[in-house]
């Protein structure tokens, strides 16, 4: 008996999260599926909002730096720094150039921590077990340099307003340059294991493709950004600090294994800025003057004068911004953080239509979100 | 393109829009811009040859009690190089004002954002509800005379 | 172990049924993958290769809470998030149990006094068995936390039939949770796109 059946399917409903191993955190997807096929999704955030914006208001200006150490939790360095960097622009404060170097190190020290998460997640989610052990292991030690600095292994607050709260210890310095040279060959095994592996090229190769005019409209920055090919790095193109003394290439996606601007090139992106990140600390560890103060004398009551500054630093995920008013008192008036996660997240629904599910999430990988520093 | 150069293209474009940028003594100064025009305004700085503000940094609310509101626009062009703020004043009673995210579509979720912690209402967003809070969620928490909840769903808020 | 291997006669071990379900449960706790912030990163960091939560058959990391025994709350819990965990709790298969990871979920930590959206600490909405101190624990805290937990198994009480005052609290117990619950269910439908 051969009737022709007729086929009818129905669009339904997903929900993916907020507790999804997938998802990076307490993100939320809501999908609208046909089968396999997802035909639209809207991300819903806020499982992590922890006031952190009111938490810069009622405090005083150095109380708001522990607070963003939790904002982007895999970068803490990065988040002070920025911070920092406003408070500091705000109050006319001159950093000495010991700190600069000091701050330079452990942002890219933290750049490559928060790289190799990216880097060891983004195998979990393609089903590969491996990379993520390779990574937190280098990450292990990245961490203990941390310890040594300034006793915690994730939350630092390790920046002041001015320049750093304490000065390198003994010995640490070749610590660093020993770690540096081991963790360039281990980049060769990370190269070997994952990133010309067949069956994750297969799986991420023009896969959610961001063209450059959207990842710019879409407020795209960081990784996310170069991946789709356009050169701008806020370390170059706003040399912040003492970037403008180091010499040092901003890779971006060139569309090897398929479209420009695919998720292979987001990661690539990410493993290439690791090498680099390696040649600006040693740089760096050459340059650091012996002498020299760790930190400016800015007064305990630290009171910038009536303004506001809008400033942006290179993170490990992008742009991260503060916005800070004074209203000469010593707290200040509107504290807003403009996370580079938040940005890169909202390109999501425009380039998911029409992807299948196991796509979704290579996407969702590629990108790189913190929900920490989404939801702040 | 320094500010005041902007502010000569913008005054001849819109003539009662753009106020001048007024005199700070420290950090940056701003384009006060009238509510009504502030979405024509960003088109014209957007598509215009030779401003070309390609990227909204950041969108962010401030309030000022008991009269204001303030929406600050952060733009900047990755082509030319050059930034400016934008300032929108609206009553704290009543705030709203035109989307920019056609204009820009990474303002969507910035304004759901502003709209969820301050209120403010932007006309014709594809979508303005709330992002980070839930749903059910009473008053803006970032306006500076927010009282705390002591409930929420029935679990307490302090002991 | 090769040094024990063919030593020894057949033999017979005396305990107690309790005492050996108790062994059972102890030893292969799985705790559910679930992060919610910055203490899920030394989660993470204590199931790979340096710390190796295996090491107290506690390496299982499930997806879901029907698989898992041990909830692990780490990270701050929000209002949002928090009636999602009470949910979770419940989808989890007898005997759970919850350990609240890090100050935030065990008081509101850093964010007590002007985190409105903060819930302040997690045993408002689920009952803890036990709580971690630090910002972020270190893991060697956790691992500590998983030991007590072990040591708290392994003196429950499961075959013993409660007498009939313990019955009456218990019911009590269960009464004020169910009220508890109804306040919190039904979710209302959330927006949709
Ligand atoms: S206890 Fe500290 S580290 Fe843990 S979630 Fe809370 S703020 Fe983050």
């Amino acid at each position: 008996m051969t009737r022709k059946r007729e086929f009818k399917s129905q669009e339904i409903y997903v929900n993916m999260g907020p507790q999804h191993p997938s998802t990076h955190g307490v993100l939320r997807l809501m999908l609208r599926t046909d089968g396999e096929i997802v035909s639209d999704v809207a991300p819903m955030i806020g499982y992590l909002h922890r006031c952190a914006e009111k938490y810069g208001e009622s405090g005083t200006y150095q109380m708001m730096i522990p607070y963003t150490d939790r904002m982007d939790y895999l970068a803490g360095m990065n988040c002070n720094w920025a911070y920092c960097l406003a408070a500091e622009k705000l109050g006319n404060v001159v950093v000495p150039e010991r700190a600069e170097y000091i701050r330079i190190v452990m942002g890219e020290l933290n750049r490559i921590a928060s790289h190799l998460i990216a880097f060891g997640t983004y195998g979990l989610d393609l089903g590969a077990f491996t990379p993520f052990f390779y990574a937190l292991d280098e990450r292990e030690k990245i961490l203990d340099l941390f310890e040594m600095v300034c006793g915690a292994r994730l939350t630092y607050s390790y920046f002041r307003i001015g320049g750093v709260s304490q000065d390198l210890p003994e010995g640490w310095e070749q610590r660093c340059n020993q770690f540096i040279d081991d963790f360039r060959l281990r980049m060769k095994e990370f190269n070997d294991l994952l990133s010309h592996n067949y069956i994750f090229i297969k799986r991420t190769a023009d896969v959610g493709v961001i063209s450059p005019a959207m990842a710019i409209d879409y407020g795209c920055t960081g990784p996310v950004l170069r991946g789709s090919g356009v050169r701008w790095d806020l370390r170059i193109d706003e040399a912040y600090s003492l970037y403008d003394r180091f010499r040092f290439q901003i890779p971006i996606g060139r569309g090897e294994k398929g479209a420009i601007g695919d998720s292979w090139d987001r990661y690539m992106v990410r493993i290439r800025e690791m090498e680099q990140s390696c040649d600006i600390i040693k740089q760096a560890l050459r340059g650091l003057p012996d002498t020299g103060e760790y930190r400016a004398k800015v007064p305990k009551v630290f009171k910038p004068p009536k303004g506001e500054v809008y400033v942006r630093s290179e993170s490990s995920k992008g742009e991260l911004g503060f916005y800070l008013i004074s209203d000469g008192t010593d707290r200040p008036y509107r504290v807003k953080a403009r996370s580079p996660s938040l940005s890169n997240l909202c390109v999501l629904p425009a380039i998911s239509e029409g992807m299948m599910i196991a796509d979704l999430v290579a996407t969702l990988g590629s990108l790189d979100i913190v929900m920490g520093e989404i939801d702040r | 393109m320094e500010i005041q150069e902007i502010h000569a293209r913008l005054a001849r474009e819109f003539p009662d829009a753009v106020e001048a940028p007024p005199e700070v003594t420290s950090g940056e100064t701003f384009l006060k811009v009238t509510a009504a025009s502030i979405q024509d305004v960003c088109r014209f700085l957007k598509t215009e040859s030779d401003l070309e503000f390609d990227s909204l940094m950041s969108l962010s609310g401030v309030d000022y009690p008991p009269e204001e509101l303030v929406v600050v626009y952060h733009l900047c062009s990755t082509l030319r190089r050059h930034r400016v703020v934008l300032k929108v004043f609206v009553p704290r009673e009543d705030p709203k004002l035109p989307t920019v995210s056609s204009v820009w579509p990474t303002a969507n979720w910035h304004e759901r954002e502003a709209y969820d912690l301050f209120g403010i209402r932007f006309l014709g967003h594809p979508g303005l509800r709330r992002i980070l809070l839930p749903h059910d969620w009473e008053g803006h928490p970032l306006r500076k005379d927010y009282v705390f909840p002591t409930e929420y769903r029935g679990i307490k808020c302090h002991d | 172990m090769p040094i024990l291997e063919n030593k020894f006669e057949e033999n017979v071990v005396f305990s107690t049924v309790d005492e050996m379900i108790n062994w059972c449960r102890l030893s292969s706790i799985w705790p559910m993958t679930f992060g919610l912030a910055c203490c899920a990163i030394e989660m993470m960091a204590v199931g790979a290769g340096q710390y190796d939560m295996d090491r107290f058959g506690a390496g299982a990391f499930r997806a879901t809470p029907r698989q898992s025994d041990l909830m692990i709350v780490a990270g701050t819990v929000t209002y949002k998030m928090a009636i999602r965990i009470k949910r979770l709790y419940e989808q989890m298969p007898d005997p759970k149990y919850v350990m609240a990871l890090g100050v935030c979920a065990s008081a509101g930590g850093p964010y007590y006094e002007h985190g409105y959206h903060v819930l302040k600490g997690v045993d408002k909405i689920v009952p803890v068995d036990i709580y971690v101190p630090g910002c972020p624990p270190r893991p060697e805290a956790l691992f500590d936390g998983l030991l007590k937990l072990q040591e708290k198994i392994r003196h429950q009480k499961v075959l013993r039939r409660p007498d009939d005052e313990e019955i009456a609290a218990l019911q009590a117990q269960t009464e004020q949770y169910d009220q508890e619950t109804r306040k919190l269910h039904p979710v209302p439908k959330e927006y949709r796109g």
